[in-house]
Formats: C-alpha cells, sequence, structure tokens
C-alpha cells in the first residue's frame, strides 16, 4: 500500500524535482489519500491546421534519449489530427540516420549532432535536413552509495583518467585516480558504443568522439547500468539525468569539476549551462522532402511549440523559451544544415545557441 | 581388499551390504529424478509468482484497449497486442501448408537417396539457427528485395521461415507414427497415393501435426530479436490494418517499457508479460485439446 501510494505520489510530483518528491513521500505515508489518475493538464498549444483535413503517415525513428519525447509530441499530435498516424521507432541516433538518410523516415531523433559520415550519405542520396534541437538532458555521473572515498565531486581530469583509451588494462584501482584513495578494484559501466550518450561522453572527456577504453561493462539499456552501478561499490558508470532521478534511491551521483568548481547535476544547473561539460542538445532532424508534406509541416511545428511542457513531464530539461523560437523560425525558413560545420561549436546549450545568433 | 573380504568370509555376507547398497543408490536415483522435476516446476511457479505479483494488478480493460501513453495510467498495449495477433495469423496461413506439405512429400514420396538425407539434416540444423540470423535474412530478402517495407507480411514472413523447420519435423513424427497396416489398407482398396494420404494418413497424424504447429506459434509470438532487426517499431498509436501496414508486437512493447526509467511503466511491463503468457498458455492448451479430440475421434 505504501509502496503505491508512493509511486503515485512520484507521479503526481511529476518524476521531477528530488527534494520535493522525497518531501511528498514523507508526507504521503500513513495517508491512505489516493491520487487517482494525476493526467498532468498541460496547456497544449494547438496548431492551426492547414486547408483540408490532414491524413497519412509521418515516420519517425532514432535515438532512445529523444525516442520518449517524440512518442509524447506524437500521442498528443494524433489526439488533435486522428487521422494521422506517427510511429516511433527506437534504433539508436547512428541507426535512425542509416534510415533517414536512404529516405525510410521522415524525422531523426538524434541525441547528437549528424556525424561527416552520414552528412555525406544523406548528401549522396539527396536528403536535406533541418537540425532543430528539441531538449537538454544531462549525462550523470554516478557512484555506488557505499563508495565514501570519492567524496561528493570528481573532475573531468579524474574522469578522463578513468576512461581515456590507454587507461585500459592499466587503470583499474581507485588508488591511481586520486591521492588517498583506498585500495579498491574500479568497474565501469557505461552506454553502448552505438549511443549517442557514449559519443557525447567520449567527446567531452576523452577529446574524441568514440575514443574510450574498451574493458569497461556496456549496456543498450541503462537500467541494466543502473543495477550493475548499484550492485558494487567500487563501481562508476554514466547515463542520462532520468534514469538517475528515478534511481536516486539507490545511486549516488557525483558533482562535476569542469575546471570551475564542482557542480550537481541539478535541472536548474544543466538548463543554465552550469553543469559543464556534461550538459547537451538533443535534437530532431527533419527531413527536407518530407518538410514539403503538409502533415509534416504541422507535427514539426506541433512538436517545437509543446516540446516546452512535454519534455519536463518525461524527465527531461525543456530548453530556454527563446530557443523554441529560434527552432521554429529556422524550420519555417527551411534552414538546412547543421551548426557543427561552423568552428569550435559543441553540443552545449550555450554554445548551440551563441552559433544560431552568430547566424548559422 | 575386496579380494581378501570375499575370501574369508561367506557369499552372503558379501552379498548383503551390496544389496544395501544398492537399493540405497536407487533410492539416490529416484530423489535426483524427482528433483530435476520439481526444479523445472519451482522455477516456473517462481516466474510465474514474481511476474502476477509484479505485474497482475496491471492487466484490466483499459490496459487492453488503450494505446501505449508516456502516462503510465493512461498506457495500453492494444497496438502490440493486435500487432503480435496479426503477425500471428499469417505466420500460420504461411508456414502451415508449407511445413506440413514438406513434411508429407519427405515422409510419404520421396525416394530414400543422398538428396533426400541431406534435406534432412539441412531441416534439422536449420532449427537450431540463432532467431538473429532469420531476422537478418528477413530484412534482406523481404523489407529490402522484395522491398515489403517494415510491414507486418515482412515480419510473418520472416517468423515462418523460423518456425518451419520446427513445423516440418514435428509434422513428420505424427506421419511417422501412423501405422503402415493403414496405407496398405487403403491401396487394398484401391486408393491412389494422394487418396491414401488425404483419407489415412493426414487424419491420422493431424493431431501431432497440430500440436508441433501451435507449439511452434507459441514460438514465434515471443520472439523480438527478428522483429527488431526487420523494423517492427516502438511507440505504435494505431491499429496495423491488415498485413502491408506498420506494426509493433507485445515483447518490443514490454522490451520498451522496461527500458524506460520510470518504474511504474516497468509494472506495466510485467502486466505484458501476464498478457503474453496468457496468450502463450491459451495456445498451448488449444494444442492439447487439440491433440485429444483427434485421438479420441481416431480411436
Amino acid at each position: 500500500m505504501s509502496e503505491i501510494s508512493r509511486r503515485r505520489v512520484l507521479r503526481a510530483a511529476g518524476f521531477g524535482s528530488l527534494a520535493a518528491a522525497g518531501a511528498a513521500v514523507l508526507a504521503a505515508c500513513g495517508e491512505t489519500q489516493v491520487v487517482e489518475k494525476v493526467v498532468t493538464q498541460e496547456v497544449i498549444v494547438e496548431v492551426p491546421a492547414p486547408a483540408g483535413p490532414l491524413s497519412g503517415t509521418i515516420l519517425v525513428d532514432g535515438s532512445s534519449t529523444v525516442g520518449p519525447i517524440s512518442q509524447a509530441v506524437a500521442e498528443e499530435f494524433q489526439k488533435q489530427f486522428s487521422d494521422v498516424r506517427v510511429p516511433v521507432g527506437i534504433s539508436g541516433t547512428g541507426g535512425g540516420f542509416k534510415k533517414f538518410c536512404a529516405q525510410e523516415t521522415d524525422v531523426s531523433d538524434a541525441s547528437r549532432f549528424i556525424k561527416a559520415s552520414e552528412q555525406e550519405l544523406c548528401d549522396e542520396n539527396g536528403i536535406g535536413y533541418i537540425e532543430l534541437p528539441v531538449a537538454i538532458d544531462g549525462i550523470a555521473v554516478v557512484v555506488n552509495q557505499r563508495n565514501d572515498w570519492i567524496g561528493d565531486s570528481i573532475t573531468t581530469e579524474e574522469l578522463k583518467r578513468l576512461w581515456a583509451p590507454e587507461s585500459e588494462g592499466q587503470v583499474t584501482n581507485w588508488s591511481q585516480i586520486r591521492e588517498g584513495l583506498p585500495n579498491e578494484p574500479i568497474l565501469l559501466y557505461g552506454p553502448g558504443t552505438d549511443s549517442g550518450t557514449y559519443d557525447y561522453f567520449t567527446k567531452a572527456i576523452n577529446g574524441e568522439e568514440g575514443a574510450s577504453r574498451g574493458d569497461f561493462t556496456p549496456s543498450e539499456d541503462d537500467n541494466v547500468l543502473v543495477q550493475g552501478v548499484s550492485g558494487d561499490a567500487g563501481a562508476i558508470g554514466f547515463f542520462g539525468l532520468a534514469y538517475y532521478e528515478q534511481n536516486a534511491e539507490i545511486l549516488k551521483a557525483l558533482q562535476v569539476d569542469g575546471g570551475s568548481g564542482p557542480v550537481f547535476p541539478t535541472t536548474e544547473n544543466v538548463l543554465t549551462g552550469k553543469y559543464s561539460p556534461l550538459s547537451r542538445v538533443i535534437f530532431i532532424y527533419v527531413s527536407t522532402v518530407a518538410a514539403e508534406r503538409p502533415e509534416v509541416q504541422t507535427f514539426v511545428e506541433f512538436y517545437l511549440n509543446n516540446a516546452a511542457s512535454l519534455v519536463g513531464q518525461i524527465g527531461y530539461v525543456p530548453m530556454p523559451a527563446e530557443m523554441y523560437d529560434i527552432a521554429l523560425e529556422r524550420f519555417v525558413s527551411r534552414k538546412t544544415g547543421t551548426v557543427t560545420a561552423l568552428e569550435g561549436v559543441n553540443a552545449s546549450p550555450n554554445s548551440v545557441l551563441e552559433a544560431w545568433k552568430a547566424g548559422a | 581388499m575386496s579380494a581378501r573380504a570375499t575370501a574369508s568370509v561367506p557369499a552372503a555376507e558379501v552379498w548383503r551390504p551390496s544389496q544395501a547398497r544398492r537399493r540405497w543408490s536407487g533410492w539416490l536415483f529416484y530423489g535426483l529424478a524427482v528433483f530435476s522435476t520439481l526444479m523445472g516446476l519451482v522455477m516456473l511457479g517462481a516466474l510465474l509468482f514474481d511476474i502476477f505479483t509484479d505485474g497482475a494488478r496491471e492487466v484490466d480493460w483499459h490496459f487492453l484497449t488503450n494505446y501505449p501513453s508516456r502516462i503510465a495510467d493512461n498506457a495500453g498495449l492494444r497496438s502490440a497486442l493486435l500487432g503480435s495477433l496479426w503477425m500471428l495469423a499469417f505466420t500460420a496461413i504461411i508456414a502451415f501448408p508449407l511445413g506440413v506439405g514438406a513434411a508429407i512429400y519427405l515422409e510419404e514420396y520421396a525416394p530414400d537417396n543422398w538428396l533426400t538425407r541431406f534435406i534432412q539434416l539441412n531441416i534439422a540444423n536449420l532449427a537450431g539457427v540463432p532467431s538473429i540470423v532469420y531476422g537478418l535474412l528477413g530484412l534482406g530478402l523481404f523489407v529490402r528485395w522484395l522491398a515489403l517495407g517494415r510491414v507486418v507480411l515482412a515480419g510473418s514472413m520472416t517468423m515462418a521461415l523460423l518456425i518451419l523447420p520446427l513445423i516440418i519435423v514435428a509434422s513428420r513424427e505424427a506421419i511417422r507414427a501412423v501405422p503402415d497396416s493403414l496405407r496398405e489398407g487403403s491401396y487394398a482398396l484401391g486408393a491412389t497415393r494422394w487418396q491414401m494420404v488425404r483419407q489415412t494418413v493426414l487424419p491420422s497424424a493431424a493431431g501431432g501435426i497440430l500440436t508441433g504447429t501451435i507449439l511452434a506459434l507459441a514460438r514465434a509470438i515471443g520472439e523480438t530479436a527478428p522483429l527488431i532487426t526487420i523494423g517492427a517499431l516502438t511507440y505504435v498509436a494505431f491499429d496495423p490494418n491488415g498485413p502491408l501496414d506498420i506494426f509493433t508486437v507485445l515483447p518490443i512493447q514490454i522490451y520498451n517499457w522496461v527500458s524506460l526509467p520510470q518504474k511504474e511503466f516497468h509494472s506495466l511491463a510485467a502486466g505484458g508479460i501476464v498478457v503474453l503468457l496468457v496468450v502463450l498458455l491459451a495456445a498451448n492448451s488449444l494444442a492439447v485439446y487439440l491433440r485429444y479430440r483427434m485421438q479420441r475421434r481416431l480411436q
């Protein structure tokens, strides 16, 4: 019973802020007042439909990180436009781009920028793409709760020592990471090498996308990583912030010090970009061919108008409102290409915003 | 040691302890056999208990008739259930005639030569090929080459390939179990080979053939890997409208819920497993019932 009411309260709290949820759990214990069917009634911005009823099928595929957002948007969109069908597949950012560039899908979910090799593939097949950020995601670095030696924070240099390609087989003990740490073996957990989260983390920490040691336990299913890290005192891993927030009672997230002091991965810090370098923008890519179809056009506008409210409901951080407006402008003016073409642009929210303002 | 013992004591004295040991080892073996049997039952019981305590309260009418949703309370598996049933229906339509046809040929028509033996060996080998390999074959052959796209029919054809060896092997066993006296009786009454097969062999073997087919289909409904490979979707909030429509299936929907961070979706996944188990058990019960009816009719 207490389990049930706790779940419901968590749900009522909108999956979000932990402190609030924790307090709510305490308050709700003992009470049997059941909050039935708390459907967060966010105001859905209706998009004016173009002349004539919309119909057709919009194929969305790609990243498992962005998938839940696209599913939420598709769900609301199909309530308003019941003749349009929006199925969402999850085949990873890379797998999604393969289908997207072969013109098998209309919208591709991506938790990183499109790679040069993928751009070439799209160019070969004459597929233009409009790059639209939809949310911000933090990557949490977590350790076991019995790990009392690491303290509350870790620096990016220490993370690099842990994950660098040359550490493979060499750095295996916590005493090698920082002066004064005990003689405890390290167990590393991370997302599979196909995931955009892995690509982004290796780029941000090791300086090169996809460059990391190979002797870690990978899993495409983040819940497996959660189980792994929570089961072993010497374990450390990284994954999307939502998975930490749902498992905060069995994990310990570390503050990350990127050179300007340790910062905890809170929603606030991710949104403002203070949690750097492990905050990133996540995207959808819309095919220019598909964007000519009225139902796709309406869907993308609906997506950008409603992402802010829907993203919060499923545990992600919405972007500042300004960015959604600019993204909408980019879509309306069919601005193709990627901002990575510019020198020094990375996926940190500020960097993307600056690049746009500079006219990218 | 034993040589000295046999030399010094009478034969009956030697025999008695040995008899006790043999009796004891007999009981030990009996115990081991019972343990092995119980092991399977206990595991199944534990699995069912775990799943039902987690998932049974999630299963209600809304769960079966609602589409998946980001809000756990509203989420259901209607599209996945329908997708699974569509796929299963077409898998049966494709695999049953092919499998039974091949079995009839191999048992009743094929000459016993190296080619037949080669085919038989390969069918046995095919039954052991990992399912993901069929997925890749289906992707290349049906989705891309035949350009069917990622639709129910492509999934059904892939699944049909996957279970074809199982159906052939089961059907051959059933046909072989029909006594030759029945075949000879048919011929003696002037039946042609086809009449003999149709009116004597098939009715006698029908129980075994149907059981094998249904068990093979039960395997198909639980498979995930080949369908992920050919591109069954993850989130579908509409009913598939036929064999040429895009779709998702129960195991994929369950996997999707399990991989979400929110724990309430993990309970939904358990609910999905309950539904999948009920479909499976229903299929198995149907197999048992059909076998029983066919056997009674034969007697």
